[in-house]
């Protein structure tokens, strides 16, 4: 009877099974980077071996597929990396086309747009810079090509400090992942850049959201992932070099890397790069001391099989960056006349030494990261060592002239394990990190200790789940803990300690007191939420929606809490505080972005509120022996950002095209009802290019950059008495440059050299009309102009 | 082996905080650092030969919140001569041998780098004495702490003690002790309350 049964099911079964087993797939399959047709590929449906190739035309069917089943479908192609798709067949004849990404067969590297499987997050629309973008920056910085992207601005200390600003928040509100590795490189520091070499990098990846929660949940911001080549499988040997020089700053530089390849899956790259500038002019004169030198390499090597890799990193970063001399203010009396004065205070004859102020930074990354595959899950191990050394060099007297004022070293290890798969219905991804940092402040500067020694742990634990819930809707959430533990050694003038009240708050804290100082010991605990919850959904073929809300949550940076004096660089007493909580910051956007055959168009509005917010402000003028200066205390309020960022692009013909690019930014503080300083303003740039691809590649492109005046900032001027004047003179540190517009002309050309190698020349001028112009972002805009037009020559070699 | 692979991880975190927490290879931390360049103590000594008048001024916590003791003078009119002793009083007075801390003396680095610094007199708020420098520096150029004051005549107000660091010393009217064209960087910007009766 039994046995009848169960015969009677599997009949029902197969039957139910063939009724339901009549749709069909049919498609292209595309090239994902210039959407050609790919004949030939394999198609294989893993679930039931069938195995198909598309024809000349690309096209491809699958048929006897049951609704309701999920699919994995195989695709093969010979210059493509192979890829697993899941679909869920439903009723009828479906269409799909399907899009392929390159192997690195070409060595122009290629550009990586929207690749499905590789999404760091599904709900925000990422933003990615090519590696041929990257290259026309070989001879500027990281921060300056990220700048190319829509929404992000960035914030300078003259031409060489350039960090990233997105959507209106930077420094420690950004995450910048550079080949896996979270940079630990003193980031919370205004005058602080990242230490990357924009030659290592194949590709930039940004997320102007903290969605990518694998990578931590602080980006109150946004995520920069910058990552280095790709590699292919196969026997191979290539490499390129660069040589750049611009006129302005007088220098130039080399770059190159080579990579050899295995078919077995062995590989190794080197890359080495080397530049130097010296003093940069603006339009009318010579920004003494402005010049820089920067040595950097990198290595990599690995083993990488389909199912288990393994991969060595180490990079070298040194940076040499001299900060204009008239940028330096002794005292109140000096600032006011720098800041009177129309051009700076310091103008030397030309020259490529760099004296003081400076800076010099060492960044020393290694990384060892492996991955196996454990059937549908993949388990990834990486263990990162970072260490960096920062020198800061002030004008000093008497034998103390050539000590570094500031000289810290911070020493960052960390492990990842994370494992990512399917479950259920959902893909999962999650993972465990443990951070172990120590920071070391060399006493032997002779200068006190603003940034205290201390060791800091740090635990953080995420899963994020995704799933495509039909052909049009894709949804995401995720979850993230992190908890910190600082252990801090620092010195408190007696006189800052009981001014703060912590002799009252605190007393328990003081573990030695000497005559003037003394040494307390706060352990400090911050347990972070984050989280992160969107979907994306396809309106049609050409259009697609993204929403994404992102919980972050940020514990304070040692400058917030442990400032206690006189930051010579800006002329400016910073009070920190020692009882700071995390910053908490809600962020939502939306972005919808149509593509089509001609015309591209993406739009993202942004709400940011963040509780908690710190801000730095001044709060009164102290007397000391140099005259008066502003001290300016951190503190913590409401804030809100909201913006909006617009990209547009349409061909005119396959030869002309036009792109345009339009961000807004505007940020309040709620408690104070004013605006938060140091907002982007309103810019834009359009571009309208020319290129041939019969006639050498000719490519001309000219680009128009229009940055409004920022009207909405806080009124922080302040009065100073002058004695020898008998008078008080308003100090105006508030007041916004005029609104500039520059246009810059770029041209490349390739040149065929051999059957194997081949050259590309680019012409650049940026600045054209030599425009003097001050930036508000710039904190040297006080003292002098921005660079003035620039000659830019790039030769590039490819092997 | 999937196990051994899982056990991997944890050896490896297990290492790094074991290995990490043990190197504390800077205990330095235990010791404030004094800063070498800080002049906390302006000493002006004038004298007429009978009577000799100090002006002082003193902030020990340097960039600090407490403020600065102030002393100023009352001296009849006449002619002074003047001198100016920098401390730094974060630094012991006296190293361990028993010998004086040229660190606590900041005066004889300023005349060891004469060049690189000159002192500026103004007087202000209706105070009417004149300045003359006493001193020069290895090119002829006055350096100003050693210096003479003349008071002509009775009232009171302030006098403003500049020292620039690297000033332009032959610019228009800096070797007579205008420091409008002198440029360089504010090493000391004090003014003292006087009286000339």
């Amino acid at each position: 009877m039994r046995k009848i049964l169960s015969t009677a099911l599997l009949l029902t079964l197969c039957a139910v099974n063939s009724q339901n087993c009549n749709s069909s797939l049919s498609g292209k399959i595309i090239d994902l980077h210039d959407g050609s047709i790919l004949p030939g590929a394999t198609i294989v449906v893993l679930e039931n071996n069938f195995k198909t190739f598309s024809d000349i035309e690309g096209n491809y069917t699958i048929s006897n597929l049951c609704n309701d089943k999920t699919y994995s479908i195989k695709i093969l192609h010979p210059s493509c990396d192979t890829v697993i798709f899941k679909w869920k067949a439903s009723y009828g004849k479906i269409e799909k086309d399907f899009k392929l990404e390159h192997h690195l067969e070409e060595l122009n590297e290629i550009i990586v747009k929207g690749s499905s499987y590789k999404d760091q997050s599904k709900s925000v629309l990422e933003s990615q810079i090519s590696n041929k973008t990257l290259e026309k920056y070989s001879s500027a910085s990281i921060g300056d090509a990220l700048k190319s992207l829509s929404g992000v601005s960035s914030l300078n200390k003259g031409n060489g400090i350039v960090k990233p600003i997105i959507q209106g928040l930077h420094s420690s509100r950004i995450i910048m992942i550079n080949n896996g590795v979270r940079m630990q490189d003193q980031e919370w520091g205004k005058e602080h850049a990242p230490n990357i070499d924009v030659n290592s990098i194949g590709k930039i990846t940004l997320i102007k959201n903290a969605s990518a929660l694998k990578y931590g949940g602080d980006a109150m911001a946004g995520i920069i992932i910058a990552e280095g080549p790709k590699v292919a499988i196969k026997d191979s040997l290539y490499g390129k070099t660069m040589l750049f020089g611009s006129s302005n700053g007088r220098g130039g530089g080399i770059t190159s890397q080579i990579t050899k390849s295995f078919k077995n899956g062995i590989y190794g790259t080197a890359q080495g790069t080397f530049k130097r500038f010296g003093d940069v002019e603006a339009s009318d004169y010579i920004m003494s001391n402005t010049g820089l030198y920067e040595k950097d390499m990198s290595l990599r090597f690995g083993l990488n099989r389909f199912n288990y890799g393994i991969e060595g990193y180490y990079s070298y970063f040194n940076t040499e960056i001299g900060i204009l001399r008239s940028s330096h203010a002794h005292g109140a009396a000096d600032q006011i006349r720098a800041i009177e004065s129309d051009i700076p205070l310091t103008i030397r004859e030309f020259t490529y030494d760099i004296g003081y102020p400076k800076q010099d930074v060492t960044h020393q990354l290694s990384r060892i990261k492996a991955f196996k595959n454990l059937g549908d899950y993949t388990l990834e191990l990486q263990y990162d060592y970072q260490l960096n050394r920062r020198f800061e060099y002030d004008i000093r007297v008497g034998n103390d002239r050539d000590k570094p004022a500031l000289d810290l070293k911070l020493d960052t290890h960390t492990v990842l394990i994370d494992l990512f798969g399917p479950l259920g219905d959902f893909n999962f991804k999650s993972g465990i990190m443990g951070r172990f940092q120590s920071n070391f402040a060399n006493p032997d500067t002779g200068v006190r200790r603003l940034i205290p020694d201390y060791d800091k742990y740090d635990f953080g634990l995420y899963t994020i789940l995704d799933r495509k819930i039909d052909d049009k809707l894709e949804i995401e959430t995720g979850l993230r803990f992190d908890y910190s533990y600082m252990d801090v050694f620092k010195f408190y003038k007696n006189s800052v300690w009981e001014e703060r009240g912590y002799d009252i708050l605190f007393p328990d804290l003081v573990v030695e007191e000497f005559s003037n100082q003394v040494l307390v010991n706060p352990e400090l605990e911050f347990n972070n939420l984050s989280a992160t919850l969107g979907f994306n959904y396809k309106l049609d073929d050409n259009n697609t929606l993204f929403i994404n809300h992102a919980l972050s949550s940020r514990a304070p940076n040692p400058a917030e809490l442990f400032s206690d004096g006189l930051h010579h660089a800006i002329a400016r007493i910073e009070v920190g505080d020692l009882r700071f909580k995390s910053e908490v910051g809600n962020k939502t956007s939306i972005t919808y972005s149509h593509v089509g055959k001609t015309f591209n168009f993406s739009i993202n509005p942004f709400i940011n509120n963040i509780r908690d917010f710190i801000v730095i402000e001044p709060v009164e003028i102290r007397e000391t022996i140099r005259g008066n200066f502003q001290v300016w205390e951190y503190r913590q309020t409401d804030a809100q950002l909201l913006g909006v960022d617009i990209d547009a692009s349409f061909s005119i013909s396959n030869k002309i095209n036009l792109n345009h690019q339009l961000s807004i930014v505007k940020g309040y503080d709620n408690t104070m009802d004013e605006p938060l300083i140091n907002m982007p303003p309103i810019n834009t740039k359009n571009e309208i290019s020319y290129n041939n691809k019969e006639l050498k590649n000719l490519k001309i492109s000219l680009q128009s950059e229009y940055v409004f005046a920022q009207n909405e900032f806080p009124n922080n001027n302040f009065e100073v008495y002058l004695p020898i004047t008998e008078t008080y003179e308003e100090v105006d540190i508030s007041s916004t440059p005029d609104a500039y517009h520059l246009l810059n002309l770029n041209a490349s050309m390739d040149f065929k050299t051999s059957k194997k190698s081949s050259l590309t020349v680019g012409l650049g001028i940026n600045n054209l009309f030599n425009t003097s112009y001050r930036n508000y972002l710039n904190l040297l805009r006080f003292y002098s102009d921005d660079m003035g037009r620039n000659f830019l020559l790039n030769l590039k070699f490819n092997y | 082996m999937k196990k051994q692979i899982f056990l991997l991880p944890l050896l490896i975190l297990s290492l790094v905080f074991t290995g990490c927490s043990d190197d504390d290879d800077h205990d330095d931390h235990s010791h404030p650092v004094n800063e070498q360049e800080v002049i906390t103590t302006v000493e002006v000594t004038l004298s007429d030969g009978d009577n000799t008048y100090v002006l002082s001024w003193e902030d020990l916590d340097g960039d600090g919140p407490d403020e600065a003791v102030v002393t100023g003078g009352t001296m009849p009119v006449g002619a002074y001569d003047g001198s100016i002793q920098l401390l730094n009083k974060t630094v012991e007075q006296f190293n361990a041998d028993g010998s004086l801390n040229e660190e606590y003396y900041i005066t004889l680095e300023i005349l060891e780098e004469d060049l690189d610094h000159q002192f500026f007199f103004n007087p202000i708020n209706g105070l009417d004495v004149t300045a003359i420098y006493t001193d020069m520096d290895s090119e002829g150029n006055p350096i100003g702490q050693q210096f003479g004051l003349v008071a002509s005549n009775a009232g009171s107000g302030g006098l403003n003690i500049v020292l620039l660091h690297e000033p332009n010393k032959n610019a228009a009217g800096v070797p007579d002790g205008d420091m409008t064209n002198a440029g360089g960087e504010t090493d000391i910007d004090i003014t003292f309350p006087v009286t000339i009766e």
